[in-house]
Formats: structure tokens, C-alpha cells, sequence
């Protein structure tokens, strides 16, 4: 095992002291664009061997495109990269590889259809002997503990066992610039831990690591030194045990996490939306949602806090009739106190009920709206149906549209742009505004200030707290804990499928909700 | 690594091109293909290339039969494409177009010579109609329903269909044949005329133009303006989306394919009840497949498929005649169709796509 | 019965191999995901491109001997140009070019039938020679020519051996072919470039490069098939059309034999057997019309294939994941 050990990571033995690191790789002003978007802006970046650097950044701020220009994905507009010293360039992921960079993706990159070991050794050069493959990964898993079966499909494989595949995958070819895009977003606790063992053993053989992160605890964590960029901007690189994250969170959100965001008192809380034991399972049969309850009172906005993937999107499209359910009751208590079962109606049965619910998902182009359609055409989504005329009515939602696009200060030519063409946060508009329009009686949203500006997402906060007021029953799944803190009347901790806690947001602290947030792991 | 040069122009999407900029890149493309065509024909016949145009008009509009057949054909080719669209605007790959066409025709054929001196003339068309379009409508929803049961993938199970129906007619051919022996049915009550559809205005070529026409606006209104028009649109751009606001994915596909299905089986009735009178295996033509061609050049928008189909038959009876005038094989036209088609669809390229190159200078070795 | 399939046999292997050529052909292309939907016109253009190339060199050689070299190279040669100039062009529009694969393939199909036609009614026009139809039956009596001992061999040889050198190669092909998908690491990279181009991308194989490369030798194999039917099959003889709907046959052949071209060996020689079932069916002549019925057996059994295959949704079983769509890196 030793022998073989060596052969894979064969640069150990010229690995250097801590305190003499070689640069690994340098980036000078990097820009790239796509479109009108600037999604990379005069960006400087060092990252030197026998180091962990934590690229913190919320999201939206460039951090994957950056990382993609690194191992090849895109090609930068402008700017050099240097690796080891030597001006490179890197024009597909094959030049990255041929100069030692491996990067996972937050989106595995795996064929499903093939094996572990097939997809390891994919891409490499030479007779393919797969026993022998077999071989060297069973060893390289040995070493670090890792848990997959070489001649596994993929598509038999759980989200933690297709990130080690991916990470072996690296480490096969013997990368040393390795970056790893949010690498814990789909590990439970455990498994976080067991994988920051493995990289702080990488980092000790001297190979450079990037990890791309939003997460405060994983900087202090792990990382030597943390690299900061704001809106595609790069802002600086600060030694970690020197940096008190207040500093870093500074830098990182760029104003005083401050929000005054509105909170106006809830008027008349009743009963809307009872959840009682809810179990949701994927289509794939992992448990999504296991035994939730909790009830949404009219006049309120119930804020839904959780690391991303924690049953967040499943929660809210089993309230919509999207998602079908495994046992449990979602009831929706009328004005007059009569209850409805939703469960196991679709859409269109709730919608015919006379529950006038409203959601506004988190893929607003891919399930909010047609990208493809004008503003007029999208408006039509909720109404079509209307009236009894096999033609579709196009006045009232012309006239909608040009009400939300006056109402809400929607940037965009005329109504007859295809919304693909607006940017994020009047894509949000449109698709909040429509919403709204219906009068709804529930208002479901999920990360309904994602990518949007400042203003735009105080636009949406002001529109949320207006339905609040009118007595609608609000559901805001967030990420952002002071969002949460200072919108919503009561926060639910969601963590690994379970109710971890709920709490009041007026008194709500930040630590505890974070406490929740990890409480239940997702494996148990 | 270092003494890599840089990429010399990499390819980036445009954000959208105008229209008349797209059109014009369009019409520079038929334009070179008309002009390689043209050398291609004075290089096999070694007449000048304005005589080939010239043939080629004369060879669509020479005579008034001679437009009246282009029209004909062009009708019969739109009325397929636009049979076909409502399905590809829903991401259905509907290119079975051919057997749906076959299968209308088959069943009108069948009524005529089964129904024959059973039943008076009106009630025996009445009956046509709706067997070719139920014919029609059953090899759409064959396709449709694997798809939306187990997402049976749509381009190679339509492609069989075309194949079975092909052998249908072949069998029945046989059953039917007249004389015994000939293999082939012949005028189908040529006497009695029976079944024949009627002519409008005296003239046997404006029935299939005016169906035609109301069935390339009938479409028009219905993808535009009613609610399954839109509802399948929506399918097609985000099943997401379509899930979302509670429309049914599986209604819709099978409805509208059983639409597109009985849509082409209009055609095959008009090619048999109005056209042909008779029933072969290829009396399609390959018009199934053309279609595809038309309403993919058409950006599936019904109303810009009576240019792009009156292109492709204006081409290929233009390519006809030249084969005729210059004692070329009459094959001769599907090579010309063929490089047209391929300068048409390459230059969709430069429409969506632009290279950008890169314009850094002074990088060191 | 043994008679049956000793009579039977031969020729259902005789049917088969053009739709094996196809359909090994059509496999490779279609695992690194293009649908190539102009094969029939592929195959059509092999066949053309090959009988161009003997008849100029029967025309020049006069009555004189045949050199028996040249009279299988120049054939052969003249056909992999063929079919590899359409595959390239296939290649160009749908990978370079990203066009819709669909619509580039009927295109290509229009066209490769077309040429195939044209020429074949007009090389005797073009080329002003002196015969009245194109039979190249001099030249077919190399490609037909079976082993000297078959005859010698009985039952087995009239059964394995009596083939021209074609058939066999079609058959190494096929079983080379499963054997590079399955086993070498180009097979590997072609599969991924199928199932996943992003992910073969990011694993740095070439997408681009090995899209051109499936299906210009897919396109080279298939355009064999068209060679083999009108150099042995058909005995050198072209009449327009004759070659059918064989090449939308081989790409049925692709999916009932589940994108497996070791599988399409002994499929190939069912489905011709199928084509010619009607001739070995006691009613005879008395009832043409069923041999209809059984030529239509080869397309529902390939749907039902298709449907089942889907039904059990059993992932290898699947078509490649990416099959007709063209891959774009930035895209995403």
C-alpha cells in the first residue's frame, strides 16, 4: 500500500516546509463576461502549495466562473494565468489537467451509466486496464478512508459516494491544484468532516486546494487563507487565524449585515396551512421529509431556514400539489374554520378547489416562467385556463403586465420581450408579481431575493410584507439568516429532511438557529 | 505548457440577431447554394448557368398546368408541415409524418373500394374523412402514449411507424390489386368516380390549395391564440413549468399528437380521394420527411411555411425539369434539394452563433 | 426442416449483411450521440460511389483482363471516400456547425439517395460510354468469390463458407466494433462523449473531435453495406431504388439489438431472414400479400423492443443520453 501510495501521490517526497511555499497558480485581472452580465471583473488571485484556500463569496459573486476559467470550463475575456510561474493558458479542461489542476463540481461530472473506475480513468491516455484501475483506486480509498465500490454504476450511487468518486477521480491522476466548488452543500456533518480530514492530508503533501464556500464555519474551519469576491469583484486575500469573521463577513457582504427590513406586527393570526407528519420520499426512494409538522397562520410569514438540499424544495411543492407525499396531512383551514386535505391533489385540483395558493419556486426560469415567452404570454401561465371559450383570453394579461411592470419597476423595453432577456431581478419581479395578482390566500417562496440587488430585493421584501398584511399566509424559504431574522415572525430550522426547531424571529438568535441548522444530521 | 498559442477565435451565442439580419443571412445562403447548384449543372450538362435558372422557372411556372401542379404539391407539402408542427413545438420529434400520411390515404383508399356501390357517394366521402383522420390520429397517439408513459424515445418509434404503415399499403396493395397479378390497385373507381373528392370552381387542383390554406391558418390560430395551443407550447419549452401550473404533460402530448397524426392523414386523403385516386406505398414521397425540413426552415411558424415549402417544391420542380430538358435522371432534383437544404441549415449557424476572435497581441513564446 | 434452413440460411446471411454494415455503423455513431438519420442515404452513396469507380475501371480496361487487386481496391476505395465525404459533411453541420441532427439527416438522406439514383441512370449518359445498362458483372465475380475449398465442405460450407469476402468482413467489423466500445479506452471515451459530453469534456477527451471521428467510420462502415449489395448481392447489376428501405432497416437494427453490434451479428442475419421468410411459407404464391405482412415483422418487433426496453427502464439499456443533441461547452 505504501508503494503504491507513493506512485500516486509521487510528489510527496519533494514536498517543501510550510513556510517556503511555491506559488501554485496566479491570476491577473480576469475578467469574463457572458452577455451583458459581468460575472468576473479585473479579478487577482494567489494560491501557493501546502495551503487551503477558502474562496468566500455569497452566491452570485463569481466565485465558480472563476474557478471554471482555472480548470478550463470557460475561457477568460481578459487577463493571465500563471501556474508555477510560467504564463499558461488554459483552453479546456485538458490543459488544466495536463498541468495538474482537478476541480469538483458542485454538479458531479459523471456518466451514470458507467463505473466508478470507468469514470475515474476516463479521459486518461494509455491501455485501459481496468482490474488494474480497480486496483490502484481501491488503494487510494484505503489511504483515506473513502467508501466506493469500484465497479458500482454511478447511477446506483448516493450524492456523498459520486463526490468521492469525483474526488478519487482527481487524486488518480495525481492533481495538486485541486478546488472543490461548494464541496459539503450535499454531505451530512460526518461526512463534511471525514473530507476536511482528507484535505487538510492533501494539503500536507503539499498540493494547493481551493474551496469555494459561503460558509463561515467551513473558512475557519479549514482554510489557511481566505480569498474574498463581491459581485464578480475580487476584494482580498487575508490569513484566516488573523481574520475575525466579522471582518470577513464584512468584506464578503460589503455592508453592515444591518437590514431594517420591515416587520410590521401580524394582524389577526389564524390557522392557514397545517402540516402534520409529513413524509416525502424522491423518486429514487431517499427520504426527503420525514415526519414535518408545523402550521402557517394567516397574516404571517413563516421563515424557513436550512443548508440548501435539506428538504426545503420538497416541502414547498408538496404544499403546491407538485410533489406527491408518502403519508402525512396538509390541511387548509378556510376562513369559516372548515379544513381541506391538499395532499394528493395536483396543481390544478387545488387551484379548482378554490384555494387561491400562490408559489414562487426557486428555478424562476425553468418552472416560475418560460424564458422563451414574452411578459404578456407568462402572465397568462396562472389565467389561462379561465373562462370557458377555447381561446385564451390576451387583454387581461397584457393589462396585468404592464400593471406589474409600472407597479413594480420592471426594467424591460415593452411587454413583448421575452423574459429571458430581462435580468435576475426583474425576472424575480415578474414572476412575484404575477403571483401576487391572484389574490392569493398562501404565498409560497422559495429564495425569492437569490442574485437580486439590493434594491430589488427590498422591492420583494415590500411586496411580501404587503401580502402579510392583507392576511396571506407567507412561507419564505431563505438562506440568508438575517433575511430570516428580520422578516419573518416565526423561523422553522429545517436540517436533513426533519424539524429541527422553530423559533420566534423576534427574538430568534443567530448562533442557535445555526446551532439547528446542524443539529440533526441528515445520515441518522 | 507556455509555448501553446492563444485560441485563435472561440464561438459565443448571440444574444438575438434581427430578423431581417437573419433573413438576409438566409437568403445569402440560398443564394450560394443556387450558384453551386448552377455550377453543378453546367458542369454535368454543360449549358450556361442562366439557362439553368431559367429552366428551373420554367420547369415550376412554365405553363398554367404547370403552376396549378407546383401549387398542388406545395399545398400537399404545407399541409404536412404544418401537420407536423404543433408536435415539434411541443419537443415532440414527430417524423413519422410519412406513415401518418400513408395510413390517411390507406383508409380513404379503403372506403373507396370497400364502400364502393354499398352506400350513396356523399356518405361514402363523410366516411373517408373520418376513418383517414381517426387513422391518422391512432398512429400519432401510438408514439405519443410510450412517450408519455415511459418516455419511449419519440424520433426512432415514429420512424418505425413509417415503416409499418409503408408495409400496410404494400400488403393491401396486394389484396386489392386490379388486375390480379399487377401489383399495383390502379385509378380506383375509375367509372363511377366514387369516392373522388370534388372539384371546387370546376378546377381539380383548388380543393387541396384551399384546405391548405385553412388548415395552415387554422393552425396559426390555434398555437397562437387557444388555451391547448398554449398549453403546448408551454409543454414543450418547460415540462417544468407545465407540471407547475398543473397542466397534464401526458394529456397534452397524446392530444396533440393525435392532432398532428390526423393532420397528416388529411393530406394522404387528399393525395388519394383528390389527387392520385389510387393508393402505392410511395405516395407519400418522401414528403413526410421533407416536411421536417420545411417547418425546421419555417422555425415552425405555420405562416412562414408556405415560403419555405413553396422553396422546396419550387426547387424540386424546377430540378425536374431540368432533368427532363437536359436528359438527366429525374433523381437529379433530389441532389439539388439536398445542397440546398444543407446550405440552409448550415448557415443557421452564423444566425445563432458568432466567433469572436481575440485580439491580444504581444504575448511572449 | 433442415432443408428449409439450409436453403433458408444462406440467404437470410446474404440479406443481412448490408443491414449489418448499416447498423454497426449507425451503433458507432450513435454512441457518441449523433443520430444520424441520413445512413439510407450513406449506404446509397457507398453503393453509388463504388460502382463509379469499377465502371471506369472496367471501361478502361476494355475486354481485357480485370487485374484482380484493382478491381476490388478501386471499388472499395471509391466507396469509404463516399461514405466518409458524407459523414464529414454530417459531422460539419451537426458538430460544427451545431445544426439539428434530425433534419441534417433526412437532408442527407434526400441527397445520398438522389445521388445514388442520378448517377446510376446517368453514368452511362455522363461518361458517353457504349453499354446498355451498368452491369459490372466482371467485377462482381471478385467480390462474390467464396473460398475455393467451400464447395468442398458440404453443408458447413455452403452454410459458413460460401460468402464473398465482404460478408466476413462485415462480421469481423461488427464484432470488432462491440469489442472497441466495450473494451479500449477509445470506447470508453466514446460512450461518455454519448452519454455525457460535458462530462467527457471536463475529463478533457476532445468531444468535437471524436464526434467527426464515429461517425465519419460509421458512415465509411455503413457505406460498405450499399458496396456489398450491388457488388454481390445484386451481382454488379444497379437498378434505381432496388436497394429499398434497407438502410432505415439497419437503423431499426440499431435499437432492437440494443446499441450492441456483436448483438446485430446474429440480428442482422434474423432480420434478412424475415425479409425473405415469404419465399419459404407453404401458402406460395397463392397469397403475396402476406410477404408484406412479414417484411413489416422486422419494424414491430423493433418498436416493441423500443417500448420495452423503455418500459423496464433498465439504464443500459437506454439510448445514449445525449443522442441528438449537439454539445455546446458554454451553453451551461
Amino acid at each position: 500500500m505504501r508503494a503504491a501510495s507513493s506512485l500516486v501521490f509521487g510528489r510527496m517526497e519533494r514536498s517543501g516546509s510550510l513556510d517556503n511555499k511555491a506559488i501554485a497558480v496566479h491570476m491577473e485581472s480576469i475578467t469574463k463576461t457572458f452577455g451583458r452580465v459581468v460575472a468576473n471583473k479585473d479579478v487577482n488571485l494567489d494560491v501557493y502549495r501546502g495551503e487551503i484556500l477558502a474562496l468566500l463569496g455569497e452566491n452570485g459573486s463569481g466565485k465558480t466562473t472563476l474557478m471554471n476559467m482555472l480548470s478550463g470550463i470557460y475561457y477568460p475575456d481578459e487577463g493571465k494565468i500563471f501556474v508555477n510561474g510560467q504564463e499558461v493558458l488554459i483552453r479546456s479542461p485538458k490543459d488544466a489537467h495536463a498541468l495538474g489542476i482537478g476541480m469538483v463540481h458542485q454538479h458531479f461530472k459523471l456518466v451514470d451509466v458507467l463505473t466508478a473506475t470507468e469514470n475515474i480513468v476516463l479521459g486518461l491516455k494509455g491501455r485501459l486496464d481496468l482490474k488494474e484501475s480497480a486496483k490502484k483506486i481501491r488503494q487510494i480509498c484505503d489511504r483515506y478512508g473513502f467508501e466506493i465500490d469500484p465497479d458500482q454504476k454511478v447511477y446506483d450511487m448516493s450524492v456523498s459516494q459520486k463526490q468521492t468518486v469525483e474526488i478519487v477521480k482527481i487524486l488518480f491522476r495525481g492533481a495538486d491544484i485541486l478546488i472543490l466548488d461548494e464541496p459539503t452543500a450535499v454531505l451530512t456533518p460526518q461526512e463534511a468532516d471525514r473530507l476536511f480530514d482528507v484535505l487538510r492530508n492533501m494539503r500536507d503533501d503539499n498540493k494547493a486546494i481551493i474551496i469555494i464556500t459561503h460558509k463561515m464555519q467551513e473558512v475557519q474551519s479549514l482554510s489557511d487563507k481566505v480569498a474574498i469576491l463581491r459581485k464578480g469583484q475580487y476584494i482580498d486575500t487575508l490569513v484566516t487565524r488573523e481574520t475575525p469573521i466579522s471582518q470577513m463577513t464584512k468584506l464578503m457582504v460589503g455592508r453592515k449585515t444591518e437590514l431594517n427590513i420591515e416587520r410590521p406586527e401580524p394582524k389577526d393570526p389564524k390557522p392557514r396551512i397545517v402540516v402534520e407528519n409529513l413524509t416525502v420520499r424522491s423518486i429514487d426512494g431517499i427520504e426527503r421529509l420525514s415526519d414535518v409538522s408545523f402550521t402557517a397562520n394567516s397574516g404571517e410569514i413563516l421563515g424557513i431556514a436550512g443548508i440548501s438540499g435539506c428538504g426545503q424544495k420538497e416541502l414547498l411543492e408538496a404544499i403546491a400539489g407538485l410533489q406527491p407525499a408518502e403519508s402525512g396531512n396538509i390541511f387548509y383551514i378556510e376562513d369559516d374554520g372548515s379544513k381541506d386535505q391538499l395532499l394528493g391533489l395536483d396543481a390544478l385540483k387545488i387551484q379548482e378547489k378554490g384555494v387561491a395558493l400562490s408559489f414562487v419556486p426557486e428555478d424562476r426560469l425553468g418552472m416560475g416562467l418560460v424564458a422563451n415567452m414574452n411578459l404578456a404570454d407568462n402572465m397568462m401561465l396562472r389565467s389561462f385556463r379561465k373562462g370557458h371559450s377555447m381561446f385564451t383570453d390576451r387583454v387581461a394579461p397584457k393589462k396585468l403586465a404592464e400593471t406589474v411592470v409600472e407597479d413594480l419597476n420592471v426594467a424591460t423595453p415593452d411587454i413583448e420581450t421575452p423574459v429571458r432577456k430581462l435580468s435576475g431581478g426583474n425576472v424575480q419581479k415578474i414572476l412575484v408579481g404575477r403571483e401576487i395578482a391572484s389574490a392569493p390566500t398562501v404565498l409560497l417562496t422559495a429564495y425569492a431575493v437569490r442574485g437580486l440587488d439590493i434594491n430589488s430585493s427590498y422591492t420583494i421584501y415590500n411586496l411580501i410584507n404587503r401580502q402579510k398584511e392583507r392576511g396571506v399566509a407567507v412561507i419564505f424559504v431563505g438562506e440568508d439568516l438575517d433575511v430570516l431574522m428580520e422578516l419573518c415572525d416565526k423561523i422553522l430550522v429545517l436540517c436533513g429532511g426533519k424539524v429541527s426547531g422553530i423559533l420566534d424571529g423576534r427574538t430568534a438568535d443567530k448562533d442557535e438557529i445555526g446551532m439547528l441548522m446542524m443539529k440533526v444530521g441528515g445520515g441518522d | 505548457m507556455n509555448n501553446h498559442k492563444e485560441p485563435l477565435f472561440h464561438i459565443v451565442k448571440r444574444e438575438e440577431m434581427i430578423w431581417y439580419r437573419a433573413w438576409g443571412i438566409r437568403l445569402i445562403a440560398i443564394v450560394a447554394a443556387l450558384i453551386v447548384c448552377a455550377i453543378l449543372t453546367t458542369v454535368l450538362t454543360g449549358d450556361n448557368p442562366i439557362q439553368v435558372y431559367a429552366t428551373i422557372i420554367k420547369g415550376a411556372f412554365g405553363s398554367k398546368r404547370k403552376a396549378w401542379i407546383t401549387f398542388q404539391d406545395l399545398s400537399v407539402l404545407l399541409i404536412i408541415a404544418v401537420a407536423l408542427t404543433p408536435a415539434f413545438r411541443m419537443r415532440f420529434w414527430n417524423i413519422g409524418g410519412e406513415g401518418q400520411v400513408l395510413i390517411g390515404g390507406l383508409s380513404a383508399a379503403a372506403c373507396m373500394i370497400c364502400l364502393g356501390d354499398r352506400l350513396p357517394n356523399w356518405l361514402i366521402i363523410v366516411c373517408m374523412v373520418c376513418s383517414s383522420l381517426i387513422a391518422g390520429a391512432i398512429w400519432g397517439f401510438i408514439p405519443a402514449f410510450f412517450k408519455a408513459k415511459w418516455n419511449t424515445n419519440e424520433t426512432l418509434a415514429t420512424l418505425m411507424l413509417n415503416y409499418i404503415a409503408t408495409q400496410l399499403v404494400a400488403f393491401y396493395t396486394i389484396v386489392w390489386e386490379v388486375p390480379k397479378g399487377s401489383g399495383k390497385i390502379g385509378i380506383i373507381n375509375q367509372n363511377s368516380n366514387i369516392g373522388w373528392l370534388p372539384d371546387l370552381f370546376g378546377n381539380k387542383y383548388i380543393l387541396t390549395i384551399v384546405v391548405a390554406l385553412i388548415v395552415t391558418i387554422g393552425m396559426t390560430i390555434y398555437l397562437r391564440y387557444t388555451k391547448h395551443g398554449y398549453e403546448l407550447i408551454v409543454v414543450g419549452e418547460s415540462e417544468n413549468t407545465a407540471h407547475y401550473v398543473g397542466i397534464k404533460v401526458e394529456k397534452v402530448v397524446i392530444r396533440t399528437m393525435m392532432m398532428s397524426g390526423a393532420i397528416c392523414a388529411l393530406a394522404g386523403l387528399l393525395l388519394v380521394g383528390s389527387i392520385n385516386h389510387t393508393v402505392t406505398t410511395t405516395i407519400a414521397g418522401g414528403q413526410g420527411f421533407t416536411a421536417v425540413m420545411v417547418s425546421w426552415l419555417a422555425k415552425f411558424d405555420p405562416l412562414a411555411m408556405i415560403g419555405t415549402s413553396l422553396l422546396i417544391v419550387f426547387l424540386e420542380r424546377g430540378a425536374g425539369e431540368i432533368s427532363t430538358t437536359f436528359h438527366l435522371n429525374h433523381s437529379f432534383s433530389d441532389i439539388l434539394t439536398g445542397i440546398i437544404l444543407f446550405f440552409i441549415i448550415g448557415c443557421e449557424f452564423f444566425i445563432q452563433y458568432r466567433i469572436a476572435f481575440h485580439k491580444k497581441e504581444g504575448r511572449r513564446g | 426442416m433442415l432443408e428449409l434452413i439450409l436453403a433458408l440460411f444462406p440467404r437470410a446471411v446474404v440479406q443481412g449483411i448490408p443491414l449489418l454494415f448499416g447498423s454497426t455503423g449507425e451503433t458507432l455513431t450513435e454512441k457518441a450521440g449523433n443520430l444520424n438519420l441520413g445512413i439510407p442515404g450513406v449506404m446509397y452513396v457507398g453503393a453509388i460511389s463504388g460502382v463509379i469507380g469499377s465502371f471506369f475501371y472496367e471501361q478502361s480496361v476494355g475486354d481485357g483482363q480485370l487485374n484482380g487487386f484493382l478491381a476490388i481496391a478501386i471499388p472499395m476505395a471509391c466507396s469509404l471516400l463516399g461514405s466518409f465525404l458524407m459523414g464529414l459533411l454530417y459531422s460539419f453541420l451537426t458538430v460544427t456547425l451545431r445544426a439539428n441532427q434530425n433534419v441534417t439527416g433526412l437532408a442527407m438522406t434526400t441527397f445520398g439517395i438522389g445521388f445514388g439514383n442520378f448517377f446510376g441512370g446517368s453514368l452511362i449518359l455522363i461518361a458517353g460510354a457504349d453499354v446498355p445498362s451498368i452491369a459490372l458483372s466482371r467485377t462482381s465475380a471478385f467480390f462474390s468469390k467464396s473460398l475455393p475449398f467451400a464447395d468442398r465442405c458440404g453443408v458447413l460450407g455452403k452454410l459458413f463458407l460460401s460468402y464473398g469476402f465482404l460478408a466476413y468482413l462485415a462480421i469481423f467489423v461488427g464484432f470488432a466494433t462491440s469489442r472497441i466500445l466495450r473494451h479500449t479506452r477509445v470506447g470508453l471515451h466514446i460512450r461518455s462523449v454519448g452519454e455525457s459530453p460535458a462530462t467527457a469534456d471536463a475529463a478533457g477527451i476532445n468531444v468535437m473531435r471524436y464526434k467527426y471521428f464515429c461517425t465519419c467510420i460509421g458512415c465509411m462502415i455503413a457505406g460498405l453495406g450499399g458496396l456489398y449489395y450491388v457488388m454481390d448481392y445484386a451481382c454488379g447489376v444497379w437498378s434505381n431504388d432496388a436497394f429499398g428501405d434497407r438502410g432505415w432497416l439497419a437503423i431499426a437494427l440499431v435499437i432492437f439489438t440494443i446499441w450492441r453490434p456483436s448483438v446485430g451479428v446474429f440480428a442482422s442475419i434474423l432480420f434478412g431472414g424475415l425479409y425473405i421468410l415469404y419465399l419459404y411459407i407453404p401458402s406460395g404464391m397463392d397469397h403475396m400479400e402476406y410477404k408484406e405482412l412479414y417484411k413489416m415483422i422486422p419494424y414491430v418487433v423493433t418498436l416493441i423492443v423500443l417500448v420495452i426496453t423503455s418500459m423496464r427502464n433498465k439504464r443500459e439499456n437506454q439510448p445514449p443520453a445525449s443522442l441528438g443533441l449537439s454539445y455546446f461547452r458554454e451553453d451551461r
